[in-house]
C-alpha cells in the first residue's frame, strides 16, 4: 500500500496515494482538468502544456499530467490566470494546425476541436504559422497527415512504449520537429506493422486509415459484381456506442440489416471462419502435441502480430500456426466454395471485410494470399469506415429492423465470437482441442484464466491422455515481446518452449481494441466491448466450433477434413523474414504445406 | 630545474589561434635561438592572460609588459629591441597611448587565479600553485563534511539558475545505491558567454579537482564532462589533464589508498542550446534526442541511466577546490554577505576592451564596464546591456548602478544568468536586438512541447512584422502574451525564458517599438 498524502484540490481536502499524479487525482475526484496530450492509457508525454494547474509554493504553474501529489499540496485547477494561458496556448496550437474540421475524419471526435470549443478559443487571434507538408500515404493501411499533427507524441509513445514497434519517432528540432519514420521513408518503408494504435490514440485527424469506402461503393453500385461482405467478431459490439446505445451492446442483426440496406449482395460473417480456424489451427496443435513437438504453436489471426513476428522474431516463424486468419479463409472460400455452391463466376465476386483493424488492409494485399486465383479479400473497411458508410447511406441504425445473415458462411458459435477479445482464440481452441485429443466434451467451457486485460496471461489445463497443457496469452505487442523472448530463451536454453499453445493479438484488449475501432478507444471501453462478446457467447445455443453445422457441412461437401490437402492449399499460408529498418521482405521464412 | 631570466606568456585560445599564434610561436622560437637566447628566455603557452587585448597577446615577466595584436612581422623587432636590449616596444604595448590601465586583480580571483600564469597543459605547474591539495584534503574528509563546507560557503550555481550547490549535493549524498554520477555541464551555449571555455583552457586541472571533490562528497565513482564540440582547445587540454591525473594516481581505482575510485570521461556535445538544460543534457548523454525530462524526479535523485546524478556548471565546480582548501570562511571573504564568491563575466559589444574578468559578486555594472572593460568604445555612449545571454534581460542606463549579484538583480526582475554582458551603444536598435534573440529561440527550441515550439515561431513572426514596420501596438501586447503563456506553460527553462528579454525590452525601450508600429 502506497503512503497517502493530504491534498487540497480546489479547496477540498482529500487523502490520496503519493504515487499519483495531479491529473489522476483530479480525474478520480471528478475534476476535469483541460488536457490534450495526456491519455490515461499511456505514460504522459507532457508535450501540450494545457493541463497546467497552480500549486501552492510554486511561482509557475505545474503540469498536472506529470507532477506527483505531495503532502500539503494545494492545487487550483481553474483561475483567471490559468484560463487565459490555456486559451492562448490552444490558440498557439491551432495556429499550427490545418483547421479543416467539416471534412476531417476526426470531426466531432477530435479532442483539439472539443478543447478549443470548451475554452472559447478565438481562431483569428493568432496568425497561422502552418507550413504545409506532404502527407505520408505510402502505407496501404494508414495515412499520416502532418498538417493536422499537433506533435502531442501519443502515437510515438504508443508505437514505441506500448507496441515496441519503433516505427514512429520525432525528427528535426524546434518548430520543424515533427513525427516521422526513420530516414523519412514513409510508413510503408518502416517497421510499422499497421496495427493502427497510433490512429486510435491520435487526438486529431492526423493519423487515420487509408479509406476504401469509394471503391466499395463502386463495387456495390456495379450491377455486374456480386459483392459479399463479412464482419469480424469485434464489429458487432463496437457499433452501439456511435448511436447512443449502451457501450458493448451486441448489435449483430442490426449490422446485417444495415449492410443489406447498403446494397451488399450477400451478408455473411467472419465468425463462421473463426470457427473454421479453430478446426484447422486446433488440428495443427493436436498433431504437434501428439508428435511430441518441443516448439509451441502460436496463433496467426492478427496481421499486426504477423508482420511484427516477421520483423522481430522470424527465427520463430515455424512456431506460428500456418492457418490463415478468419478473414483470409473467408475470402478464399467466397471465391471457391461459395462460388461453386451459388454457381457464380468468381471473377465477378468482390469480397469486402469489415474489420476492427487497419493491418487487415495490409494482409488483404499480401501477394501470397491469392489461393482462389484472385485476390482473396478485395477490400477492407475499418469499423470507422463502416460507420461513415452507414451515415452516408442514411441508415437509422438504432431503429433498423433486425435481420439474419445469408446462409452458407455465416453460422457461428460462441467460440467464434469471442475471437474478438484477448484470450478468446485460446479459449475457443481449448474447447475444441480437448475433444480432438480426448474424444470427450469439455464441461467447464468458461476458461476465465485467459480472459481479462492482464498483459500476459498464463494457464495450465489438464487434458486426460496428454497431461498438462501449458498455454499463454499476450495482447499488445509489448506484451507479445515479453512472451516471445521467454519462448526464445526457453528454446535456446533447453530446446523446450515453456508453453504448448500461445495466443497473441497485436492490439491491447484484442480486436475490440483494434486500430480500426471508433475513436475514444480507451482500455475501459475495450473491456466493455469484450464483455459484450462474452455475453453473446453465453447467449448462443452452440458454443464450440466443432459443433458448428455450417463448418461440418463445408468439410463434408468441399474440404474433406481439417488439414486435408485442399484445406492446406486454401486455408494455410507461409511467412517471410523482414528487415527491421524497412519492414520489407528479405527472404522467405517458412514454406507452404504440400 | 632550468632558470630563465625572462618568461614570455602567450595566451592560447581560439582567438589567438585564428590570429595565427602557432606560426608566431614558431618564428619567435627560431628568432630567439638565432639570437642565442633560447637558454635565457622561456616561452610559455598559457590560457587567457587577464587583459582584453586583440589578436595574439603576450605578457613578459618579470618586466610586466603586455603586448597585444602582435604579428609574425613584429618578431624581429621584439627580439632585437626588448628581449636582447631590454627596451619594450611601445607601439605594440597593450592599449598604447590610452590612459586606461586594466585591473589585474589576481588577488581577488578564484577560478582564474592561475589563468595566464601557468602552463595549463602541465600538471606540475598546477601542483606548483598548490593544486590538488584540496583533493588530498577532501580524500581524508567525511563526505557530509565536504557537503557542509560547500553549503556554508554559500556557493550558488554559476550556470544561470543560481541554485545553492551544497544543498544540491546534500540531496544526493545520503542516497544509498550502487552507482552515482557527477556530470559537468560544459555545454556553454548562452550567446555571448565563453567563461567556461576560458576556465577550461586556462586551468583545466582546477576543474578536474572540483569534479573529484564533488564526486567524493556525493559518492559518485564516475564523472562525465559534457562539453561543446566547438571547444576544441578545451577538449584537448582536458583530455591531456585527465591523462596526467591517471598517470599521477589522482584518478582511477583506490586513489591514494583511500578506497575511493573515480573515473572521468569526456562527452562531446553536438551543439544544441537545450542540451545545456540539465535533464536534456542527461538525455543526450544517454544517446537520446536532447529533450528535457520532467522534474521531479530531479537528477540528484534519478538522473543519468536512472542513477542519482549531480549536474554542475564548470565555473561552479572550479570554485570548489578553493572552498575546501581555504574553508567556507575563506571563501566568503569574496562577494556579498548573501551571495558569496566571485563571478566570471564575459563582456562584449561596444566596450573598449571586450573580454573576460573575474570580479567579486555585487560589483556594479558601471564598475565592470568602466574599470574592467575600459569603458565604452571611443565615441559611443551607453544605451543598453543584455545581461545573461539570450535568456537574459535588456537593461537600460537606469540600472547601471545595480549590484551584480543574484539577489540584487532579482529585485529588478533581472538575472545574472551565465555572466554574459553585451553592451550596446546609442545607435543599436533594441528591436533588432530582440529580433536576433527571438530568432535564436525559434532555432533552439527542442520542439518537445507545444508552447515553446509554436510560441517561438509566433514570436519570431511577430518581431519580423514589427521590425518591418508592419506591426501594430496590439502586436506588442501579443508578443508579451505569447511569451508569458510560454513562461507559464512550457516544459523547461528554455520556453520559460523569452519573456525576460521581451518584457525588459518593452519596459525599458517601448518608445522605440512604438515608433516602428503603424498607427
Amino acid at each position: 500500500m502506497a503512503k497517502t498524502v493530504n491534498v487540497w484540490l480546489d479547496g477540498n481536502h482529500i487523502e490520496v496515494p503519493e504515487t499519483m499524479n495531479i491529473i489522476e487525482v483530479a480525474d478520480k475526484y471528478g475534476v476535469h482538468i483541460p488536457r490534450l496530450c495526456y491519455h490515461p492509457d499511456l505514460p504522459p508525454t507532457a508535450n501540450c502544456g494545457v493541463c497546467v494547474v497552480e500549486v501552492s509554493g510554486n511561482p509557475l504553474p505545474k503540469r498536472a499530467c506529470c507532477t506527483p501529489v505531495a503532502e500539503g499540496m494545494k492545487i487550483t485547477t481553474n483561475s483567471k490566470k490559468l484560463r487565459a494561458y490555456r486559451k492562448t496556448l490552444v490558440e498557439m496550437i491551432l495556429s499550427n494546425h490545418e483547421v479543416v474540421c467539416p471534412t476531417c475524419s476526426a470531426n466531432n471526435k477530435c479532442e483539439l476541436q472539443t478543447l478549443a470549443n470548451n475554452l472559447g478559443v478565438d481562431p483569428d487571434h493568432l496568425p497561422t504559422i502552418l507550413h504545409k507538408a506532404v502527407k505520408d500515404e505510402t502505407s496501404v493501411s494508414i495515412i499520416r497527415d502532418i498538417n493536422k499533427c499537433i506533435a502531442c507524441g501519443r502515437c510515438v509513445t504508443v508505437c514505441n512504449e506500448v507496441q515496441t514497434v519503433y516505427a514512429l519517432t520525432f525528427a528535426d528540432r524546434g518548430f520543424d520537429s515533427h513525427v516521422d519514420t526513420a530516414f523519412a521513408g514513409g510508413m510503408a518503408n518502416s517497421p510499422c506493422v499497421n496495427c493502427g494504435q497510433c490512429t486510435v490514440y491520435c487526438p486529431t485527424g492526423a493519423l487515420r486509415e487509408k479509406s476504401e469506402i469509394d471503391a466499395v461503393w463502386e463495387a456495390i453500385l456495379d450491377p455486374d459484381k456480386h459483392v459479399i461482405v463479412q464482419e469480424a467478431p469485434a464489429i458487432r459490439v463496437s457499433l452501439a456506442e456511435e448511436f447512443g446505445m449502451e457501450l458493448g451492446t451486441v448489435t449483430v442483426k442490426k449490422m446485417y440489416a444495415a449492410l443489406r440496406k447498403l446494397g451488399f449482395d450477400a451478408v455473411m460473417d467472419t465468425n463462421f471462419t473463426a470457427d473454421l480456424t479453430i478446426m484447422e489451427e486446433g488440428t495443427e496443435v493436436v498433431e504437434k502435441l501428439k508428435a511430441g513437438s518441443k516448439r509451441p504453436v502460436i496463433t496467426s489471426c492478427s496481421p499486426g502480430w504477423i508482420k511484427f513476428m516477421e520483423t522481430y522474431y522470424p527465427d520463430l516463424a515455424d512456431c506460428v500456426s500456418t492457418a490463415k486468419s478468419p478473414m483470409s479463409m473467408f475470402g478464399v472460400l467466397a471465391k471457391t466454395y461459395y462460388a461453386e455452391e451459388q454457381k457464380i463466376d468468381p471473377a465477378k465476386i468482390v469480397t469486402v471485410a469489415i474489420m476492427p483493424c487497419t493491418a487487415k488492409k495490409f494482409e488483404a494485399r499480401r501477394p501470397e494470399l491469392r489461393d482462389s486465383g484472385y485476390q482473396d479479400t478485395d477490400y477492407v473497411l475499418t469499423t470507422r469506415e463502416f460507420l461513415r458508410m452507414v451515415h452516408e447511406g442514411g441508415i437509422d441504425f438504432k431503429h433498423i429492423k433486425e435481420e439474419d445473415a445469408d446462409e452458407n458462411m455465416s453460422f457461428y458459435t460462441g467460440a467464434g465470437t469471442i475471437f474478438g477479445a484477448t484470450g478468446g482464440v485460446m479459449e475457443a481452441a481449448i474447447r475444441s482441442a480437448y475433444t480432438l485429443v480426448t474424444g470427450e466434451e469439455l464441461e467447464a467451457i468458461d476458461i476465465t484464466a485467459v480472459r481479462g486485460l492482464v498483459g500476459v496471461k498464463k494457464a495450465t489445463i489438464p487434458v486426460p491422455g496428454f497431461g498438462d497443457l501449458n498455454v499463454a496469452v499476450a495482447h499488445g505487442l509489448g506484451n507479445a515481446r515479453i512472451l516471445m523472448d521467454e519462448i526464445r530463451e526457453g528454446l535456446a536454453k533447453n530446446g523446450v518452449s515453456p508453453y504448448h499453445f500461445v495466443e497473441i493479438m497485436a492490439c491491447p484488449g484484442g480486436c475490440v481494441g483494434g486500430g480500426g475501432q471508433p475513436y475514444g478507444n480507451d482500455m475501459a471501453m475495450r473491456a466493455r466491448r469484450g464483455e459484450g462478446l462474452y455475453q453473446e457467447d453465453r447467449d448462443l445455443p452452440v458454443r464450440k466450433s466443432h459443433h458448428n453445422p455450417e463448418v461440418k457441412r463445408i468439410y463434408e461437401r468441399f474440404l474433406g477434413a481439417p488439414n486435408s490437402p485442399l484445406a492446406l492449399k486454401l486455408l494455410h499460408t507461409y511467412y517471410f523474414k523482414r528487415s527491421v529498418n524497412s519492414g520489407q521482405v528479405t527472404e522467405q521464412a517458412t514454406h507452404k504445406h504440400h | 630545474m632550468k632558470y630563465f631570466r625572462t618568461h614570455i606568456l602567450i595566451g592560447i585560445n581560439d582567438t589567438s589561434k585564428q590570429a595565427g599564434v602557432d606560426a608566431f610561436i614558431k618564428t619567435l622560437r627560431e628568432s630567439l635561438t638565432a639570437a642565442g637566447l633560447q637558454e635565457e628566455i622561456n616561452i610559455l603557452e598559457t590560457g587567457p592572460l587577464g587583459f582584453f587585448g586583440k589578436g595574439i597577446c603576450l605578457t613578459v615577466y618579470p618586466d610586466n609588459v603586455n603586448y597585444e595584436n602582435v604579428k609574425v612581422e613584429d618578431v624581429a623587432e621584439l627580439v632585437d629591441e626588448h628581449f636582447l636590449k631590454g627596451r619594450p616596444v611601445n607601439r605594440l604595448m597593450f592599449d598604447a597611448g590610452s590612459k586606461f590601465t586594466p585591473k589585474f586583480n589576481y588577488e581577488s580571483r578564484i577560478v582564474l587565479r592561475n589563468s595566464g600564469i601557468i602552463d595549463p597543459e602541465s600538471i606540475d605547474e598546477y601542483l606548483g600553485t598548490g593544486g590538488y591539495e584540496a583533493w588530498e584534503k577532501a580524500l581524508q574528509m567525511k563526505p557530509m563534511d565536504i557537503v557542509d563546507e560547500v553549503k556554508k560557503s554559500g556557493l550558488r550555481g554559476r550556470g544561470g539558475a543560481g541554485f545553492p550547490t551544497g544543498l544540491k549535493w546534500s540531496f544526493t549524498a545520503p542516497i544509498e545505491c550502487e552507482q552515482k554520477y557527477v556530470v559537468v555541464n560544459a555545454d556553454e551555449g548562452e550567446p555571448g558567454t565563453f567563461k567556461d571555455r576560458l576556465i577550461m583552457e586556462g586551468d583545466p586541472h582546477q576543474l578536474l579537482e572540483g569534479i573529484m571533490i564533488c564526486a567524493k562528497a556525493v559518492g559518485a565513482t564516475k564523472a562525465y564532462i559534457y562539453i561543446r564540440g566547438e571547444y576544441k582547445l578545451s577538449i584537448n587540454r582536458l583530455k591531456k589533464a585527465i591523462e596526467q591525473c591517471y598517470n599521477y594516481g589522482l584518478l582511477g581505482k583506490n586513489i591514494f589508498e583511500s578506497g575511493f575510485d573515480l573515473d572521468i570521461d569526456l562527452k562531446i556535445g553536438a551543439g544544441a542550446y537545450v542540451c545545456g538544460e540539465e535533464t536534456a543534457l542527461i538525455e543526450s548523454l544517454e544517446g537520446n534526442r536532447g529533450n528535457p525530462r520532467w522534474k521531479p524526479p530531479f537528477p540528484g535523485v534519478k538522473g543519468l541511466w536512472g542513477c542519482p546524478t549531480i549536474v554542475n556548471n564548470v565555473e561552479t565546480l572550479a570554485n570548489v577546490p578553493y572552498i575546501i582548501k581555504h574553508g567556507a570562511e575563506g571563501y566568503k571573504k569574496f562577494g556579498t554577505p548573501d551571495c558569496s564568491g566571485t563571478k566570471v563575466y564575459t563582456i562584449l559589444g561596444d566596450v573598449a576592451y571586450p573580454g573576460l574578468c573575474e570580479i567579486d559578486m555585487g560589483t556594479t555594472l558601471r564598475t565592470i564596464i568602466n574599470e574592467y572593460a575600459g569603458g565604452m568604445k571611443q565615441g559611443f555612449r551607453f544605451k543598453a546591456a543584455l545581461i545573461g545571454g539570450a535568456a537574459g534581460v535588456i537593461l537600460s542606463d537606469r540600472l547601471l548602478d545595480v549590484k551584480m549579484d543574484l539577489n540584487s538583480l532579482n529585485q529588478y526582475s533581472a538575472v545574472l544568468g551565465s555572466g554574459a554582458i553585451l553592451v550596446m551603444n546609442e545607435n543599436t536598435s533594441i528591436v533588432d536586438m530582440l529580433w536576433s534573440i527571438l530568432r535564436f529561440f525559434r532555432h533552439e527550441s527542442c520542439g518537445k512541447c507545444a508552447p515553446c515550439r509554436n510560441g517561438s515561431q509566433q514570436l519570431y513572426d511577430l518581431i519580423n512584422k514589427i521590425k518591418k514596420g508592419q506591426g501594430t501596438e496590439d502586436d506588442l501586447d501579443k508578443l508579451l502574451l505569447i511569451a508569458e503563456t510560454m513562461q507559464q506553460t512550457s516544459f523547461c527553462a528554455l520556453g520559460q525564458s523569452p519573456v525576460m528579454p521581451i518584457r525588459s525590452a518593452l519596459d525599458n525601450f517601448r518608445d522605440e517599438f512604438l515608433a516602428l508600429t503603424k498607427k
